[in-house]
């Protein structure tokens, strides 16, 4: 007994100690996606009156516009998370290797500064730039680029643009990180052994890299599928993403029943696309969110 | 250093090479080279220069002014990985994302040389090294001595003109250091390629090397076979950098035939060989290897020929074969440093004993102060 007396204190402290997080978890995330997935699975046959059904998920099937958005989502995304990581290579490659003390912080703080300003005001920002009486169209327009001033939001590269600009900084944090820890006389030693810059990078760096490139892919995904605000207002109504059926379902039509099938729908979407890459680069769940 | 009779070209040529970083000169307008086939250190304190020199004939650093010359052939302008040279790094480098065999292959598979080729090569590589069987390990089920081996066998299967060794021993413990020494001149004298190693540790320099140059300040001290450096030393510093050595400092009081003598500020007279030229009065310093002395419990056992000198014992350093004790030299109150003989005799002395010592003045080396270093 007079040994369980301080396991027993120990134990209790451990608790308190987790008490907010696991509330936290448990009234924010758990609860509520367990209520969603109960009316997720019910049908409304009449004012107020429910039966257990799996109409909504049907209808996710059966209507090809839900699924085309839902497949266009996935795809945009993933085109969104793989231009973010060419983008941010380099700049995490500069921050890690190149530049030196407070060169380094400085142009990590460069990647920062945008983030201190709010998502709404920064995609605004864009809006100003890209519309067609913006900066950039009468810019082009002097500069004898073009006749008229052409209307650059409401494509699918402007909801890239906007898609990498607000995923860059979580690309490049998990990347500067795996590159810090890469001991720059593997690489010396990988050049001096023959190898040319190709080499070094497909050989040394990038196996090297590889759960910090995964956690970085992982984040930016789930960030990018989940996204309303960029495509929403870069895209405007021809945007087609997915999260802006969700919005549809729950507050134009006030079909919770259907909004609710649909946000699993993504999350099992999601859930999907991170253990395909987790896959294909051969690394391991609990190794990567190390990284991230 | 006389090129070898049968390779006319020295395997390294360093002509008038320099480097400085700012207003520090690592590397000072240096020149020496290397034969064939033989095994070379670099021995120097840290920031003597002798990293930027390693680095510069592997091409990491390109040198201000000077050439470098890889089998007769100038390295100016060529690239770390065009060189025919290979590189063992301080902490080896290993590639972890590869197993044992792929580090021994790497450097062959960027040469283009195919699988089952560079598979063959790098598995008769690490017989060689006996590591049999090891090529599917990872890095990091290895040992410390292991490790070395792969590292030195990932190099030495390109069959480079030059090995470079930056201190590769350092990371080991003691015991492993040890063994690892005489495997690497082992391996050395099995392989017939030129060695150029980098040391701080002089006796890894005086077991391994066939010819040693001691750095300081970016330029040579002096160059030549390690027992040239133990028993010749050119300048105090090596004197006093390679080997244990007593240090006596004072003033020249006497020039007699083949010898100086010094007297201390305390008036204490020693006799030793002069290096370099020496004036009368002039500051000096002795330097008195610890096994140069002979010890006696009385005056009339030491060699009567010898210069006779007392102290009282101040502490035991016993270290087996290496055993040695600090005398406090009576007169001076100066420091000495004796090595116990391997006889066992004097295995019995206390601290706080009184005895007497000698040394054969040929074995003592006085230079002048102020001159170089």
């Amino acid at each position: 007994m007079t040994d369980n007396g301080p396991l027993w204190q120990r134990r209790l402290f451990l608790a308190l100690l987790l008490a907010p997080a696991l509330l936290w978890l448990l009234l924010l995330i758990v609860l509520p996606h367990v209520d969603l997935a109960l009316v997720s699975f019910r049908e409304r046959v009449a004012p107020r009156e429910y039966v257990a059904s799996v109409a909504q998920y049907t209808t996710f099937f059966t209507e090809p516009l839900y699924w085309n958005v839902f497949v266009r989502t996935a795809i945009l995304s993933a085109i969104a998370t793989g231009i973010t990581l060419l983008v941010a290579f380099p700049v995490a490659w500069t921050i890690a290797k190149i530049a030196k003390g407070r060169q380094a912080t400085l142009l990590f703080m460069v990647c920062l500064i945008p983030f201190w300003v709010s998502e709404t005001v920064r995609t605004l920002g864009w809006m100003i730039l890209l519309r067609e009486s913006g900066v950039l169209p009468s810019l082009l327009v002097k500069l004898g680029l073009a006749a008229e001033p052409p209307e650059l939001l409401y494509h699918d590269a402007t909801i890239l643009v906007g898609l990498v600009y607000t995923s860059l900084l979580f690309m490049v944090v998990p990347l500067v990180n795996s590159l810090e820890s890469l001991d720059n006389a593997l690489i010396e030693a990988a050049y001096d052994l023959g190898a040319n810059g190709f080499a070094v990078l497909q050989r040394i760096v990038i196996p090297h890299a590889a759960p910090g490139i995964t956690a970085g892919c992982i984040v930016v995904f789930m960030l990018t599928l989940g996204n309303y605000l960029t495509p929403n207002l870069l895209g405007g109504t021809s945007s087609q993403w997915f999260t802006e059926q969700i919005y549809n379902q729950f507050i134009t039509r006030f079909n919770w029943e259907q909004g609710a099938a649909f946000g699993f729908l993504l999350l099992g979407l999601s859930t999907f696309m991170v253990w395909l890459g987790l896959k294909a680069s051969g690394q391991r769940f609990a190794d990567v969110m190390q990284r991230a | 250093m006389n090129t070898s009779a049968v390779t006319p070209t020295a395997d390294l040529e360093v002509d008038a090479v320099q480097k400085t970083f700012g207003n520090h000169t690592a590397v000072d307008r240096l020149s020496f080279s290397v034969p064939h086939c033989s095994f070379f250190s670099i021995l120097g304190p840290s920031g003597c220069g002798k990293t930027t020199l390693l680095r510069m004939i592997a091409g990491f650093i390109q040198p201000d002014a000077g050439d470098i010359r890889i089998g007769g052939r100038s390295m100016r302008g060529v690239a770390p990985n065009q060189r025919p040279v290979n590189m063992v790094f301080q902490q080896l480098a290993l590639f972890p994302m590869m197993s044992v065999g792929e580090n021994v292959a790497f450097g062959l598979a960027r040469r283009g040389i195919g699988k089952a080729e560079r598979t063959r090569k790098a598995h008769a590589m690490l017989e060689r090294v006996g590591l049999t069987g090891s090529a599917a390990k990872r890095v990091d089920e290895l040992s410390g001595g292991q490790r070395q081996r792969v590292a030195i066998a990932r190099s030495m299967v390109l069959e480079p003109t030059l090995l470079l060794l930056d201190e590769p021993l350092g990371a080991l413990d003691l015991k492993l250091r040890e063994h690892m020494k005489i495997e690497l001149k082992q391996l050395q004298a099995a392989f017939g390629t030129t060695f150029v190693y980098i040391t701080h540790d002089q006796s890894e320099a005086l077991v391994l090397s066939d010819h040693i140059g001691v750095m300081n300040h970016g330029r040579f001290e002096q160059l030549g076979t390690p027992q040239a450096l133990y028993y010749e030393p050119a300048t105090p510093f090596v004197a006093g950098f390679v080997g244990s050595n007593n240090r006596i400092t004072g003033r020249i009081q006497a020039l007699n035939g083949g010898l100086a003598t010094l007297e201390t500020a305390d008036g204490w007279l020693i006799e030793a060989r002069p290096q370099g030229n020496l004036t009368l009065g002039a500051a000096a310093t002795a330097f008195v290897r610890p096994e140069a002395a002979v010890l006696a419990r009385n005056a009339q056992s030491l060699p009567a020929a010898l210069r006779p000198h007392t102290g009282c014992v101040e502490s035991l350093l016993f270290d087996g074969a290496n055993s040695a004790i600090l005398v406090r030299e009576t007169q001076s109150r100066v420091e000495f440093r004796i090595a116990l003989p391997q006889t066992g005799q004097f295995s019995d002395l206390v601290t706080g004993e009184h005895i007497h010592f000698a040394f054969d003045p040929d074995r003592a080396l006085c230079f002048a102060d102020g001159v170089a270093s």
